[in-house]
């Protein structure tokens, strides 16, 4: 016979032994672990989900704070940028303002140094057209100038029409003071007289006479009476002789050559 | 030779005797006992688990995979019962690779015994399931003209199930032992590694029988 039926059922005994060994030896414990593992494994899975969600918040926000920053970053450029443009713009306009003054200064002071020379310039033409007149007159006619001067004077104070004694004589009376007779040169005492008594017979005997000589700025000689005056100066043929050389300036600094040119001629 | 290891009796008081088949079940319910016991003395609950344990976890989480793709709703319920069905089953085979050991799977005595567990177990986890006159009405579908057939069907496979692990078992070694006399070399090696997949085979199909069994008694049992 095969079949021992005591060994059946010493390995039914043995079997069922070995299933509550192996329950509570093998597959409880197994279990157990595996559930735990899997549990602390599903706390880990759901922290690391939390810390991604706060890693993520974090860098949201740090986008945001960055994105600020970066704004406010810009901002200030600007600022500094439309500031220094500004600086920039008022050092600019203070050098030109600074420019502006120091040619206006020059300008001013070549306009002054200009007009200084034109009047050095005036007053030295105005002694030398004298001395050469001057020396050509004695020259030629041997005659002074002062004296050719004087002559000419008087001849003018007796040419006077009416009207113009009669305003002279009413620029008299209005300013209660003497006539004034200034001239370049000095006046002998017998041409004062010869004046006196030109200017006495015009207007009247009781007229006084003052004369001031040695005045370069009339460049001759005047009668003056209350800002109404009548003379011969040399004024005129300087202003003429002014004109004409501002003139061949002006011709010459347009075109030097033709000036060249017409001064070879000449 | 001896056809059994039943035959191999060391000690005998009466009906008791003491013969190979239930010695090397005990031994092999020791390696099975104390290799567990060993390994499990200290699980890691970390993530990080020796080799060990991979493997038991490996070999419990198979066996539940097992059973949950066979059908069985709550494969932990049943995993002790079929789990030990099949480590016992496997363990025993496997040893054949020592030289004096005699399987107990090749004791008709054993197969018979596991047989009779498991025909004592379907109906049992059935009555659990729905109860007493539940179950045994589950004998009595589609028709009850079916009574009789259902009855034999049931005796039929649990004597199916011990001759068919008996005989492929015992065979093995049948055969190991004429061709150790025939041509010792060689061949008795390549004849048991046969022996090797034939036990594991066996051992997969008493267990997978086991479940789907239990697994059609839950079936009836909740239709």
């Amino acid at each position: 016979m095969l079949i021992d039926w005591f060994t059946v059922f010493a390995q039914v005994v043995n079997f069922l032994v070995l299933v509550y060994l192996l329950k509570r030896f093998l597959y409880q414990p197994i279990l157990q672990a595996i559930d735990e593992r899997e549990n602390r494994i599903a706390t880990q899975l759901q922290e690391a989900a939390a810390q991604q969600a706060a890693a993520d918040e974090q860098h949201q926000q740090f986008d945001r704070l960055n994105a600020a920053l970066k704004q406010h970053k810009e901002s200030l450029l600007a600022a500094a940028q439309s500031e220094a443009e500004a600086e920039q713009q008022r050092l600019l306009d203070e050098a030109r303002q600074a420019y502006d003054e120091l040619r206006t200064r020059l300008q001013d002071a070549l306009v002054k140094e200009q007009a200084r020379l034109s009047v050095e310039l005036r007053k030295q033409v105005q002694q030398e057209t004298f001395s050469i007149a001057r020396k050509t007159l004695a020259d030629l006619a041997n005659v002074p100038l002062e004296a050719q001067i004087m002559a000419v004077f008087i001849e003018k104070l007796q040419a006077l029409g009416t009207s113009t004694i009669a305003q002279l004589s009413a620029a008299l009376q209005s300013a209660n003071h003497p006539l004034v007779v200034r001239s370049t040169f000095a006046i002998s005492a017998e041409q004062q007289a010869r004046i006196a008594q030109v200017v006495k017979s015009l207007i009247n005997d009781k007229t006084t006479l003052e004369f001031q000589t040695g005045k370069e700025e009339v460049g001759g000689i005047e009668l003056s009476a209350n800002g109404y005056k009548i003379g011969w100066n040399i004024t005129d043929y300087l202003d003429a002789l002014e004109k004409r050389v501002a003139g061949v300036v002006e011709n010459w600094q347009k075109n030097p050559a033709q000036v060249e040119n017409i001064n070879h001629d000449n | 030779m001896s056809l059994t290891p039943d035959d191999q009796i060391f000690w005998q008081f009466g009906c008791f005797k003491l013969n190979a088949t239930i010695v090397w079940t005990w031994v092999v319910m020791l390696i099975l006992v104390i290799g567990a016991r060993l390994i499990t003395r200290r699980l890691s609950r970390d993530i990080h688990i020796s080799r060990w344990q991979n493997m038991l976890e490996i070999i419990v989480l198979g066996i539940l995979e097992q059973m949950k793709e066979v059908g069985l709703k709550k494969p932990e319920k049943y995993l002790g019962y079929i789990g030990t069905l099949f480590l016992f089953i496997v363990t025993a085979n496997l040893c054949t690779i020592f030289p004096v050991y005699e399987p107990p799977t090749g004791s008709l005595s054993t197969t018979a015994a596991l047989a009779l567990s498991v025909f004592m177990a379907v109906p049992l986890f059935g009555i659990e399931k729905k109860g007493v006159v539940g179950y045994f009405k589950t004998f009595m579908e589609p028709t009850p003209i079916m009574l009789p057939f259902n009855i034999i069907a049931e005796f039929s496979r649990t004597l199916a199930m011990s001759v068919r692990l008996f005989g492929n078992i015992m065979s093995g070694s049948m055969i190991l032992a004429i061709l150790l006399t025939i041509t010792p070399f060689i061949f008795p090696i390549v004849m048991t590694l046969l022996g090797l997949l034939t036990g594991m085979v066996q051992a997969y199909i008493f267990s997978i029988l086991a479940t789907v069994f239990i697994a059609s008694a839950m079936q009836s049992a909740a239709n």
